[in-house]
Protein backbone atom coordinates (compact mmCIF):
# COMPACT_ATOMS: atom_id res chain seq x y z
CA UNK A 1 0.00 0.00 0.00
CA UNK A 2 1.08 3.49 -0.21
CA UNK A 3 1.04 5.13 3.11
CA UNK A 4 1.24 8.87 3.05
CA UNK A 5 4.17 10.42 2.54
CA UNK A 6 5.44 12.02 5.99
CA UNK A 7 7.88 14.50 5.33
CA UNK A 8 11.55 13.50 6.99
CA UNK A 9 12.68 16.79 6.15
CA UNK A 10 15.09 18.58 9.20
CA UNK A 11 12.56 20.08 11.40
CA UNK A 12 13.32 22.38 14.02
CA UNK A 13 14.54 19.25 15.91
CA UNK A 14 14.84 16.39 16.19
CA UNK A 15 12.29 15.16 18.78
CA UNK A 16 11.13 11.75 20.04
CA UNK A 17 9.18 9.98 22.23
CA UNK A 18 8.97 8.77 25.70
CA UNK A 19 8.23 5.01 24.71
CA UNK A 20 10.07 2.06 23.76
CA UNK A 21 9.12 -1.23 21.29
CA UNK A 22 11.32 -3.81 20.19
CA UNK A 23 8.19 -6.32 18.84
CA UNK A 24 10.08 -8.57 17.63
CA UNK A 25 13.17 -11.09 18.91
CA UNK A 26 13.82 -9.12 22.05
CA UNK A 27 11.16 -6.88 23.61
CA UNK A 28 8.09 -8.20 23.15
CA UNK A 29 9.00 -12.00 23.81
CA UNK A 30 7.68 -12.51 27.34
CA UNK A 31 4.44 -10.64 26.47
CA UNK A 32 0.77 -12.09 25.79
CA UNK A 33 -1.24 -12.07 22.86
CA UNK A 34 -3.58 -9.73 24.97
CA UNK A 35 -0.93 -7.23 25.51
CA UNK A 36 0.72 -7.56 21.81
CA UNK A 37 -3.01 -6.54 20.89
CA UNK A 38 -3.13 -4.30 22.72
CA UNK A 39 0.09 -1.68 22.04
CA UNK A 40 0.06 -2.86 18.55
CA UNK A 41 -0.70 0.67 17.45
CA UNK A 42 1.16 2.36 19.95
CA UNK A 43 4.34 3.58 18.57
CA UNK A 44 5.98 4.40 22.03
CA UNK A 45 5.36 0.74 23.39
CA UNK A 46 5.62 -1.43 19.92
CA UNK A 47 8.65 -1.81 18.03
CA UNK A 48 7.29 -2.69 15.33
CA UNK A 49 4.32 0.21 15.13
CA UNK A 50 6.96 3.30 15.71
CA UNK A 51 7.29 2.44 11.84
CA UNK A 52 4.21 3.25 11.18
CA UNK A 53 1.97 5.05 13.40
CA UNK A 54 2.72 8.61 15.00
CA UNK A 55 1.55 10.12 18.14
CA UNK A 56 1.43 13.63 19.81
CA UNK A 57 2.16 15.17 23.32
CA UNK A 58 0.26 18.26 24.09
CA UNK A 59 1.88 20.34 26.48
CA UNK A 60 -1.42 21.13 29.06
CA UNK A 61 0.36 19.92 32.11
CA UNK A 62 3.01 23.13 32.96
CA UNK A 63 2.51 22.67 37.32
CA UNK A 64 5.00 20.18 38.55
CA UNK A 65 5.22 18.75 42.37
CA UNK A 66 9.29 17.34 42.44
CA UNK A 67 12.30 18.52 41.19
CA UNK A 68 14.80 16.30 39.38
CA UNK A 69 18.08 17.23 38.80
CA UNK A 70 18.14 16.17 35.13
CA UNK A 71 15.06 19.38 34.63
CA UNK A 72 15.34 23.37 34.37
CA UNK A 73 12.10 24.57 34.58
CA UNK A 74 13.18 27.95 32.97
CA UNK A 75 14.02 26.08 29.65
CA UNK A 76 12.47 26.44 26.28
CA UNK A 77 14.20 26.37 23.21
CA UNK A 78 12.65 25.27 19.76
CA UNK A 79 16.07 23.73 18.99
CA UNK A 80 16.18 22.13 21.81
CA UNK A 81 14.87 17.90 22.14
CA UNK A 82 14.29 17.12 25.75
CA UNK A 83 11.63 15.94 28.15
CA UNK A 84 10.06 18.85 30.09
CA UNK A 85 10.65 21.24 26.61
CA UNK A 86 7.95 23.11 24.97
CA UNK A 87 7.16 26.08 23.10
CA UNK A 88 3.53 26.55 23.76
CA UNK A 89 1.51 26.32 26.26
CA UNK A 90 -1.93 24.81 25.86
CA UNK A 91 -5.45 25.16 27.07
CA UNK A 92 -7.44 21.96 27.33
CA UNK A 93 -10.05 23.32 24.45
CA UNK A 94 -6.37 24.53 22.94
CA UNK A 95 -4.97 20.77 22.81
CA UNK A 96 -8.14 19.21 21.87
CA UNK A 97 -8.40 21.39 18.80
CA UNK A 98 -4.46 20.58 17.81
CA UNK A 99 -4.91 17.02 18.53
CA UNK A 100 -7.67 16.83 15.81
CA UNK A 101 -6.00 19.17 13.38
CA UNK A 102 -3.27 16.60 14.28
CA UNK A 103 -5.27 13.48 13.07
CA UNK A 104 -6.63 14.79 10.11
CA UNK A 105 -3.25 15.65 9.22
CA UNK A 106 -1.39 12.67 9.61
CA UNK A 107 -3.83 9.81 10.12
CA UNK A 108 -1.08 7.90 11.21
CA UNK A 109 -1.62 9.74 14.71
CA UNK A 110 -2.62 7.22 16.76
CA UNK A 111 -1.89 8.31 20.44
CA UNK A 112 -2.38 11.35 22.48
CA UNK A 113 -0.17 11.09 25.07
CA UNK A 114 0.24 13.98 28.24
CA UNK A 115 3.44 14.06 29.09
CA UNK A 116 4.12 17.54 31.16
CA UNK A 117 6.10 19.92 30.92
CA UNK A 118 5.51 20.04 34.37
CA UNK A 119 3.43 16.22 35.61
CA UNK A 120 0.24 15.87 34.07
CA UNK A 121 -0.91 14.37 37.76
CA UNK A 122 0.27 17.89 38.87
CA UNK A 123 -2.28 19.44 36.97
CA UNK A 124 -5.26 16.84 37.44
CA UNK A 125 -8.21 19.74 36.19
CA UNK A 126 -6.28 20.39 33.11
CA UNK A 127 -5.17 16.81 32.07
CA UNK A 128 -8.54 14.85 33.00
CA UNK A 129 -10.70 17.60 31.04
CA UNK A 130 -8.38 16.97 27.69
CA UNK A 131 -8.94 13.46 28.22
CA UNK A 132 -12.83 13.58 29.04
CA UNK A 133 -13.61 16.10 25.39
CA UNK A 134 -10.73 13.70 22.74
CA UNK A 135 -12.67 10.67 24.52
CA UNK A 136 -16.00 12.26 23.02
CA UNK A 137 -14.35 13.57 19.80
CA UNK A 138 -11.56 11.07 19.24
CA UNK A 139 -12.63 7.41 20.64
CA UNK A 140 -10.16 6.04 17.92
CA UNK A 141 -7.19 7.60 19.29
CA UNK A 142 -5.63 5.89 22.59
CA UNK A 143 -5.11 8.03 25.47
CA UNK A 144 -2.07 8.11 27.39
CA UNK A 145 -0.10 9.74 30.27
CA UNK A 146 3.48 9.89 31.53
CA UNK A 147 3.93 10.64 35.26
CA UNK A 148 6.57 10.65 37.40
CA UNK A 149 3.97 9.16 40.06
CA UNK A 150 3.68 11.20 42.86
CA UNK A 151 -0.04 11.54 42.58
CA UNK A 152 -0.66 8.30 41.05
CA UNK A 153 -2.44 6.52 43.89
CA UNK A 154 -4.68 9.91 44.76
CA UNK A 155 -5.83 9.59 40.53
CA UNK A 156 -6.01 6.38 39.92
CA UNK A 157 -9.93 5.94 39.99
CA UNK A 158 -9.94 9.42 37.88
CA UNK A 159 -7.32 7.48 35.30
CA UNK A 160 -8.93 4.26 35.12
CA UNK A 161 -12.82 6.02 34.53
CA UNK A 162 -11.07 8.00 31.43
CA UNK A 163 -10.49 5.26 30.13
CA UNK A 164 -6.72 5.30 29.57
CA UNK A 165 -5.04 2.29 28.53
CA UNK A 166 -1.27 2.95 28.89
CA UNK A 167 0.62 4.97 31.73
CA UNK A 168 4.35 5.37 31.71
CA UNK A 169 5.87 5.93 35.45
CA UNK A 170 9.17 7.80 35.58
CA UNK A 171 11.37 5.26 38.14
CA UNK A 172 15.14 6.45 38.51
CA UNK A 173 15.49 4.34 42.02
CA UNK A 174 13.55 2.06 44.47
CA UNK A 175 16.11 3.38 47.31
CA UNK A 176 16.06 6.75 49.06
CA UNK A 177 19.87 6.68 49.72
CA UNK A 178 19.84 6.79 45.64
CA UNK A 179 16.95 8.98 45.47
CA UNK A 180 18.29 11.81 47.42
CA UNK A 181 21.11 11.92 44.73
CA UNK A 182 18.40 12.71 41.97
CA UNK A 183 15.89 14.53 43.34
CA UNK A 184 16.08 17.28 45.81
CA UNK A 185 12.82 18.04 46.63
CA UNK A 186 9.32 17.48 46.20
CA UNK A 187 5.59 19.07 47.47
CA UNK A 188 3.79 16.55 49.51
CA UNK A 189 1.47 17.29 51.69
CA UNK A 190 1.14 21.19 51.65
CA UNK A 191 4.97 21.25 52.48
CA UNK A 192 7.97 20.99 50.73
CA UNK A 193 10.19 17.92 51.46
CA UNK A 194 13.54 18.01 50.79
CA UNK A 195 16.67 14.86 50.77
CA UNK A 196 16.15 11.11 51.50
CA UNK A 197 12.30 11.45 52.83
CA UNK A 198 11.35 13.40 49.70
CA UNK A 199 12.75 10.34 47.82
CA UNK A 200 11.43 8.27 50.00
CA UNK A 201 7.86 9.10 49.64
CA UNK A 202 8.10 9.67 45.93
CA UNK A 203 9.68 5.95 45.84
CA UNK A 204 6.72 4.78 48.10
CA UNK A 205 4.05 6.79 46.12
CA UNK A 206 5.12 4.88 42.36
CA UNK A 207 5.85 2.15 44.07
CA UNK A 208 2.29 2.13 45.22
CA UNK A 209 0.79 4.01 42.08
CA UNK A 210 2.62 0.62 40.07
CA UNK A 211 0.61 -1.66 41.46
CA UNK A 212 -2.62 -0.41 41.84
CA UNK A 213 -2.66 0.39 37.71
CA UNK A 214 -1.86 -3.41 37.00
CA UNK A 215 -4.64 -4.09 39.46
CA UNK A 216 -6.77 -1.99 36.99
CA UNK A 217 -5.11 -4.06 34.40
CA UNK A 218 -3.65 -0.62 32.90
CA UNK A 219 -0.87 -1.44 30.77
CA UNK A 220 2.80 0.32 32.53
CA UNK A 221 5.42 1.28 31.42
CA UNK A 222 8.27 2.53 33.12
CA UNK A 223 10.96 4.82 32.02
CA UNK A 224 14.44 5.14 33.64
CA UNK A 225 17.38 7.68 33.47
CA UNK A 226 20.41 6.49 33.00
CA UNK A 227 23.15 8.44 35.12
CA UNK A 228 26.93 7.01 35.55
CA UNK A 229 27.50 7.15 39.07
CA UNK A 230 24.42 7.32 40.39
CA UNK A 231 22.18 4.57 39.39
CA UNK A 232 24.22 2.70 36.53
CA UNK A 233 24.40 0.23 38.95
CA UNK A 234 21.30 -0.08 41.13
CA UNK A 235 18.79 -0.39 37.50
CA UNK A 236 18.89 -3.78 37.48
CA UNK A 237 17.19 -4.13 41.08
CA UNK A 238 14.99 -1.50 39.32
CA UNK A 239 14.11 -3.33 36.39
CA UNK A 240 13.43 -6.43 38.56
CA UNK A 241 11.76 -4.62 40.87
CA UNK A 242 9.22 -3.55 38.48
CA UNK A 243 8.66 -6.14 36.61
CA UNK A 244 7.60 -8.38 40.04
CA UNK A 245 4.88 -5.61 40.26
CA UNK A 246 3.79 -6.24 36.67
CA UNK A 247 4.82 -3.40 34.44
CA UNK A 248 5.41 -4.61 30.85
CA UNK A 249 8.09 -3.19 29.63
CA UNK A 250 11.10 -1.28 31.09
CA UNK A 251 12.58 1.99 29.17
CA UNK A 252 16.04 2.75 30.13
CA UNK A 253 17.11 6.28 28.69
CA UNK A 254 20.64 8.06 28.83
CA UNK A 255 21.04 11.04 30.53
CA UNK A 256 20.86 14.18 29.10
CA UNK A 257 22.98 16.94 30.71
CA UNK A 258 24.94 19.69 28.99
CA UNK A 259 26.24 22.48 31.20
CA UNK A 260 24.36 25.06 28.98
CA UNK A 261 20.52 23.53 29.87
CA UNK A 262 21.12 24.37 33.58
CA UNK A 263 20.40 21.44 35.43
CA UNK A 264 21.88 20.59 38.59
CA UNK A 265 23.98 17.71 36.81
CA UNK A 266 24.63 20.08 33.77
CA UNK A 267 25.98 22.67 35.65
CA UNK A 268 27.70 20.62 38.32
CA UNK A 269 29.49 17.82 35.65
CA UNK A 270 27.58 15.00 35.60
CA UNK A 271 28.63 12.88 32.32
CA UNK A 272 25.62 10.91 30.24
CA UNK A 273 26.30 7.44 29.46
CA UNK A 274 28.11 6.25 26.56
CA UNK A 275 25.95 4.53 23.56
CA UNK A 276 27.78 0.97 24.60
CA UNK A 277 27.23 1.89 28.42
CA UNK A 278 23.32 2.49 27.93
CA UNK A 279 23.46 -0.75 25.42
CA UNK A 280 25.07 -2.66 27.82
CA UNK A 281 22.74 -1.82 30.56
CA UNK A 282 19.62 -2.60 28.74
CA UNK A 283 21.19 -5.84 27.53
CA UNK A 284 21.91 -6.98 31.41
CA UNK A 285 18.18 -6.40 31.79
CA UNK A 286 17.00 -7.66 29.02
CA UNK A 287 17.24 -11.20 30.83
CA UNK A 288 14.48 -10.45 33.43
CA UNK A 289 12.60 -7.87 31.64
CA UNK A 290 11.13 -6.84 28.34
CA UNK A 291 13.37 -3.67 27.21
CA UNK A 292 12.19 -0.84 25.13
CA UNK A 293 15.23 -0.10 22.53
CA UNK A 294 13.19 2.82 20.51
CA UNK A 295 12.85 5.63 22.32
CA UNK A 296 13.72 8.92 21.50
CA UNK A 297 13.11 11.04 24.71
CA UNK A 298 10.73 13.51 23.09
CA UNK A 299 9.50 17.05 23.79
CA UNK A 300 6.34 17.39 25.72
CA UNK A 301 4.82 19.13 22.65
CA UNK A 302 6.13 16.55 20.29
CA UNK A 303 4.30 15.67 17.14
CA UNK A 304 4.63 13.18 14.11
CA UNK A 305 6.85 9.66 13.94
CA UNK A 306 9.21 9.02 16.49
CA UNK A 307 12.44 10.76 15.52
CA UNK A 308 10.50 13.40 13.93
CA UNK A 309 8.84 16.54 15.66
CA UNK A 310 6.31 18.59 13.23
CA UNK A 311 4.97 20.62 15.97
CA UNK A 312 5.97 23.58 14.10
CA UNK A 313 3.70 22.71 11.21
CA UNK A 314 0.62 23.01 13.99
CA UNK A 315 1.14 25.97 15.92
CA UNK A 316 -1.50 27.73 16.97
CA UNK A 317 -2.05 30.48 14.67
CA UNK A 318 -1.78 27.50 12.38
CA UNK A 319 -4.56 25.23 13.28
CA UNK A 320 -6.72 27.63 14.08
CA UNK A 321 -6.75 28.42 9.90
CA UNK A 322 -7.11 25.17 9.02
CA UNK A 323 -10.43 23.66 8.45
CA UNK A 324 -11.20 20.22 9.65
CA UNK A 325 -13.99 17.22 8.80
CA UNK A 326 -13.26 15.01 11.63
CA UNK A 327 -15.84 12.43 10.51
CA UNK A 328 -13.93 11.98 7.45
CA UNK A 329 -10.42 12.29 8.94
CA UNK A 330 -11.29 9.03 11.35
CA UNK A 331 -12.67 6.78 8.19
CA UNK A 332 -8.90 7.90 6.77
CA UNK A 333 -7.53 6.47 9.95
CA UNK A 334 -9.42 3.51 10.07
CA UNK A 335 -8.44 2.54 6.56
CA UNK A 336 -5.22 2.77 7.40
CA UNK A 337 -4.44 1.54 10.35
CA UNK A 338 -6.67 -2.01 8.60
CA UNK A 339 -4.03 -1.55 6.36
CA UNK A 340 -0.94 -1.23 8.37
CA UNK A 341 -2.33 -4.01 10.72
CA UNK A 342 -2.62 -6.11 7.71
CA UNK A 343 0.71 -5.62 6.33
CA UNK A 344 2.16 -6.04 9.41
CA UNK A 345 0.06 -9.55 9.97
CA UNK A 346 1.43 -10.84 6.39
CA UNK A 347 5.34 -9.76 8.05
CA UNK A 348 5.28 -11.82 10.63
CA UNK A 349 3.60 -14.69 9.07
CA UNK A 350 6.77 -14.60 6.94
CA UNK A 351 8.89 -14.13 9.65
CA UNK A 352 7.88 -17.28 11.32
CA UNK A 353 7.72 -19.20 7.80
CA UNK A 354 11.49 -18.34 7.38
CA UNK A 355 11.65 -19.22 10.89
CA UNK A 356 10.12 -22.27 11.46
CA UNK A 357 11.95 -23.23 7.91
CA UNK A 358 15.91 -21.86 8.70
CA UNK A 359 15.82 -22.80 12.78
CA UNK A 360 15.74 -26.85 12.37
CA UNK A 361 18.02 -27.12 9.95
CA UNK A 362 20.55 -25.35 12.07
CA UNK A 363 19.74 -27.73 14.99
CA UNK A 364 20.19 -30.43 12.96
CA UNK A 365 23.58 -29.94 10.94
CA UNK A 366 25.35 -28.07 13.43
CA UNK A 367 24.47 -29.75 16.95
CA UNK A 368 27.32 -28.75 18.81
CA UNK A 369 28.57 -25.29 16.99
CA UNK A 370 31.63 -26.63 16.39
CA UNK A 371 32.04 -23.80 14.32
CA UNK A 372 31.20 -20.41 15.75
CA UNK A 373 28.23 -19.31 13.60
CA UNK A 374 29.47 -15.88 13.30
CA UNK A 375 29.70 -13.44 16.05
CA UNK A 376 26.96 -10.35 16.29
CA UNK A 377 27.45 -6.87 14.49
CA UNK A 378 26.09 -3.87 15.00
CA UNK A 379 24.39 -1.76 12.09
CA UNK A 380 23.85 1.66 11.84
CA UNK A 381 20.54 2.02 9.57
CA UNK A 382 19.10 5.07 7.59
CA UNK A 383 15.80 3.93 8.38
CA UNK A 384 11.96 5.30 7.78
CA UNK A 385 8.69 3.19 7.48
CA UNK A 386 11.36 0.11 8.52
CA UNK A 387 12.99 -0.24 5.38
CA UNK A 388 16.17 1.65 4.29
CA UNK A 389 15.66 4.35 2.85
CA UNK A 390 17.38 7.48 3.72
CA UNK A 391 20.32 9.18 2.23
CA UNK A 392 23.54 8.66 5.00
CA UNK A 393 24.05 13.05 4.92
CA UNK A 394 20.04 13.97 5.79
CA UNK A 395 19.57 11.46 8.21
CA UNK A 396 18.59 12.69 11.42
CA UNK A 397 19.03 9.49 13.47
CA UNK A 398 19.80 5.81 12.92
CA UNK A 399 18.48 2.52 14.27
CA UNK A 400 20.70 0.55 15.49
CA UNK A 401 20.49 -3.57 14.80
CA UNK A 402 22.50 -6.53 16.34
CA UNK A 403 22.65 -8.80 13.21
CA UNK A 404 23.56 -12.21 14.54
CA UNK A 405 23.10 -16.11 13.22
CA UNK A 406 19.60 -15.87 15.27
CA UNK A 407 18.32 -13.04 13.33
CA UNK A 408 18.43 -8.90 13.54
CA UNK A 409 17.03 -7.14 16.44
CA UNK A 410 17.02 -3.48 17.26
CA UNK A 411 19.45 -2.52 20.16
CA UNK A 412 19.23 1.39 20.12
CA UNK A 413 18.88 4.78 18.39
CA UNK A 414 21.64 7.41 17.35
CA UNK A 415 21.15 10.86 16.80
CA UNK A 416 22.64 13.44 14.40
CA UNK A 417 22.51 16.03 13.07
CA UNK A 418 21.72 16.05 9.53
CA UNK A 419 25.05 17.77 8.22
CA UNK A 420 23.99 18.09 5.04
CA UNK A 421 21.22 20.58 5.14
CA UNK A 422 21.67 22.72 2.91
CA UNK A 423 24.96 25.17 1.76
CA UNK A 424 24.64 27.81 4.63
CA UNK A 425 25.47 24.71 6.72
CA UNK A 426 28.22 23.74 4.80
CA UNK A 427 30.99 24.82 7.10
CA UNK A 428 30.37 22.92 9.97
CA UNK A 429 29.88 19.46 7.55
CA UNK A 430 32.66 18.57 8.97
CA UNK A 431 32.68 18.15 12.48
CA UNK A 432 29.25 17.26 12.15
CA UNK A 433 30.25 14.26 10.01
CA UNK A 434 33.08 13.50 12.48
CA UNK A 435 30.16 13.81 15.85
CA UNK A 436 27.61 11.11 13.72
CA UNK A 437 30.81 8.86 12.87
CA UNK A 438 31.63 9.32 16.64
CA UNK A 439 27.92 8.68 17.66
CA UNK A 440 28.15 5.09 15.42
CA UNK A 441 31.19 4.03 16.60
CA UNK A 442 30.32 0.78 17.90
CA UNK A 443 28.70 -0.23 14.80
CA UNK A 444 30.71 -1.82 11.60
CA UNK A 445 28.25 -1.08 9.25
CA UNK A 446 25.72 1.52 7.99
CA UNK A 447 23.08 0.80 5.71
CA UNK A 448 21.64 3.33 4.24
CA UNK A 449 20.37 4.70 0.32
CA UNK A 450 22.49 6.42 -0.77
CA UNK A 451 25.82 8.08 0.50
CA UNK A 452 28.70 10.90 -0.78
CA UNK A 453 32.07 10.29 -1.86
CA UNK A 454 33.30 12.11 1.18
CA UNK A 455 31.66 10.38 4.52
CA UNK A 456 31.98 7.06 2.35
CA UNK A 457 35.57 7.48 3.15
CA UNK A 458 35.56 8.83 6.16
CA UNK A 459 33.37 6.03 7.82
CA UNK A 460 35.32 3.43 5.92
CA UNK A 461 38.62 4.65 7.81
CA UNK A 462 36.99 5.08 11.20
CA UNK A 463 36.09 1.20 10.35
CA UNK A 464 32.30 1.45 9.49
CA UNK A 465 31.83 -0.10 6.79
CA UNK A 466 29.09 1.94 4.39
CA UNK A 467 26.33 -0.67 2.39
CA UNK A 468 23.94 1.65 -0.12
CA UNK A 469 23.08 -1.59 -2.20
CA UNK A 470 19.90 -2.54 0.25
CA UNK A 471 17.47 0.76 -0.20
CA UNK A 472 13.99 0.26 0.15
CA UNK A 473 14.49 -3.39 1.45
CA UNK A 474 13.10 -3.96 4.62
CA UNK A 475 15.96 -3.26 7.49
CA UNK A 476 15.96 -6.98 9.19
CA UNK A 477 16.51 -8.59 5.72
CA UNK A 478 19.05 -5.93 4.71
CA UNK A 479 20.93 -6.19 7.75
CA UNK A 480 21.19 -10.26 7.68
CA UNK A 481 21.40 -9.86 3.95
CA UNK A 482 24.87 -8.25 4.81
CA UNK A 483 25.16 -10.33 8.05
CA UNK A 484 25.57 -13.32 5.54
CA UNK A 485 27.91 -11.53 3.38
CA UNK A 486 30.32 -10.67 6.33
CA UNK A 487 30.37 -14.44 7.42
CA UNK A 488 30.55 -15.84 3.59
CA UNK A 489 33.32 -13.40 3.30
CA UNK A 490 35.08 -14.78 7.18
CA UNK A 491 34.74 -11.63 8.61
CA UNK A 492 33.04 -12.73 11.80
CA UNK A 493 35.78 -14.78 13.90
CA UNK A 494 34.54 -14.53 17.14
CA UNK A 495 37.83 -13.18 18.27
CA UNK A 496 37.24 -9.82 16.79
CA UNK A 497 34.53 -8.50 18.88
CA UNK A 498 36.50 -8.40 21.37
CA UNK A 499 38.61 -5.86 19.30
CA UNK A 500 35.51 -3.42 17.92
CA UNK A 501 33.80 -3.69 21.12
CA UNK A 502 36.69 -2.67 23.02
CA UNK B 1 1.32 41.60 55.15
CA UNK B 2 1.96 39.89 51.47
CA UNK B 3 4.07 37.79 49.36
CA UNK B 4 4.83 39.00 45.76
CA UNK B 5 5.81 37.03 42.43
CA UNK B 6 8.53 38.97 40.09
CA UNK B 7 10.05 38.38 36.70
CA UNK B 8 11.27 35.34 37.24
CA UNK B 9 8.43 33.56 37.30
CA UNK B 10 8.14 30.98 34.55
CA UNK B 11 4.17 30.73 34.70
CA UNK B 12 4.37 27.34 35.73
CA UNK B 13 0.83 27.51 37.25
CA UNK B 14 1.87 25.71 39.71
CA UNK B 15 1.00 27.96 42.62
CA UNK B 16 -2.36 28.97 41.79
CA UNK B 17 -4.21 26.09 42.65
CA UNK B 18 -2.48 25.68 45.83
CA UNK B 19 -3.47 29.73 47.28
CA UNK B 20 -6.51 28.81 50.05
CA UNK B 21 -7.06 33.13 49.23
CA UNK B 22 -7.05 32.94 45.62
CA UNK B 23 -4.71 35.43 45.72
CA UNK B 24 -2.72 34.20 42.28
CA UNK B 25 -3.93 35.93 39.20
CA UNK B 26 -2.42 34.45 35.81
CA UNK B 27 -0.84 37.43 34.42
CA UNK B 28 1.55 37.81 31.32
CA UNK B 29 4.39 38.48 31.41
CA UNK B 30 4.33 36.27 34.81
CA UNK B 31 1.66 35.65 37.49
CA UNK B 32 0.77 38.70 40.01
CA UNK B 33 -0.40 38.50 43.57
CA UNK B 34 -3.41 40.12 45.08
CA UNK B 35 -1.62 41.96 48.22
CA UNK B 36 -5.18 42.31 49.55
CA UNK B 37 -6.03 38.57 49.10
CA UNK B 38 -2.12 37.02 50.53
CA UNK B 39 -2.10 36.41 54.10
CA UNK B 40 1.14 34.62 53.58
CA UNK B 41 -0.89 31.53 54.21
CA UNK B 42 -0.46 32.58 58.28
CA UNK B 43 -3.45 30.57 60.18
CA UNK B 44 -4.16 28.13 57.13
CA UNK B 45 -0.52 26.28 56.46
CA UNK B 46 2.98 26.42 57.83
CA UNK B 47 4.42 27.56 55.47
CA UNK B 48 3.20 29.82 52.18
CA UNK B 49 1.80 27.53 50.01
CA UNK B 50 3.39 29.00 46.48
CA UNK B 51 6.51 29.71 48.43
CA UNK B 52 6.53 25.77 48.99
CA UNK B 53 5.57 24.41 45.54
CA UNK B 54 7.51 27.33 42.89
CA UNK B 55 10.72 25.74 41.40
CA UNK B 56 12.25 28.94 40.39
CA UNK B 57 14.53 30.67 42.85
CA UNK B 58 14.54 34.08 43.65
CA UNK B 59 10.94 34.25 42.08
CA UNK B 60 8.86 34.84 44.90
CA UNK B 61 9.99 38.15 47.28
CA UNK B 62 8.03 38.55 51.10
CA UNK B 63 7.06 42.25 52.46
CA UNK B 64 10.86 43.27 52.90
CA UNK B 65 11.60 41.87 49.40
CA UNK B 66 13.82 39.03 50.54
CA UNK B 67 14.04 36.04 48.08
CA UNK B 68 12.04 33.41 49.95
CA UNK B 69 13.64 30.90 47.93
CA UNK B 70 17.00 32.17 47.83
CA UNK B 71 20.00 30.78 45.20
CA UNK B 72 20.68 27.03 45.30
CA UNK B 73 18.03 26.37 48.33
CA UNK B 74 15.96 24.78 45.35
CA UNK B 75 18.72 23.60 42.66
CA UNK B 76 21.00 22.70 45.06
CA UNK B 77 23.57 24.57 42.32
CA UNK B 78 26.39 26.04 44.43
CA UNK B 79 25.27 30.28 43.82
CA UNK B 80 28.08 31.82 41.78
CA UNK B 81 28.89 27.92 39.98
CA UNK B 82 25.83 28.68 37.46
CA UNK B 83 27.36 32.20 36.76
CA UNK B 84 30.86 30.86 36.38
CA UNK B 85 29.49 28.09 33.80
CA UNK B 86 27.38 31.23 32.04
CA UNK B 87 29.89 33.19 31.43
CA UNK B 88 32.39 30.09 30.33
CA UNK B 89 29.68 29.44 27.97
CA UNK B 90 30.04 32.90 26.67
CA UNK B 91 33.09 32.79 26.53
CA UNK B 92 33.79 29.99 23.89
Amino acid sequence: MDLPVIDSSPTASGGCAAGSCGAKSGQMDGLTDAIRARVADHPCYSEDAHHYFARMHVAVAPACNIQCHYCNRKYDCANESRPGVVSELLSPDQAVRKTLAVAAAIPQMSVLGIAGPGDPLANPERTFETFRQLALKAPDIKLCLSTNGLMLPAHIDELAKHNIDHVTITINCVDADVGAQIYPWIFWQNKRIHGREAAAILIWQQQKGLEMLVARGILVKVNSVLIPGVNDRHLREVSKTVKAKGAFLHNVMPLIAEPGHGTFYGVMGQRSPTPAELKALQDDCAGDMNMMRHCRQCRADAVGLLGEDRGAEFSLDKIEAMEIDYEAAMAVRAELRAQVSADLAAKRAKEEAQRAAVVPQLIEFQPRAEKPAGRPVLMAVAAKGGVVASHFGHSREFLVYEASSTGARLVGHRKADAYCSGEENCIDGDSLLGRTIKALEDCEVVLCARIGIEPWGRLAAAGIQPNGEHAMEPIEEAAMAVWHEMLAAGKLAPEKTEAKRA
Amino acid sequence: MALEIIESCVNCWACLPLCPNQAIIQAEPHFLIDAGKCTECIGEFRDAQCVSICPIEGAILDELGEALNPPGSLTGIPPGRWAAVRAEIAAR
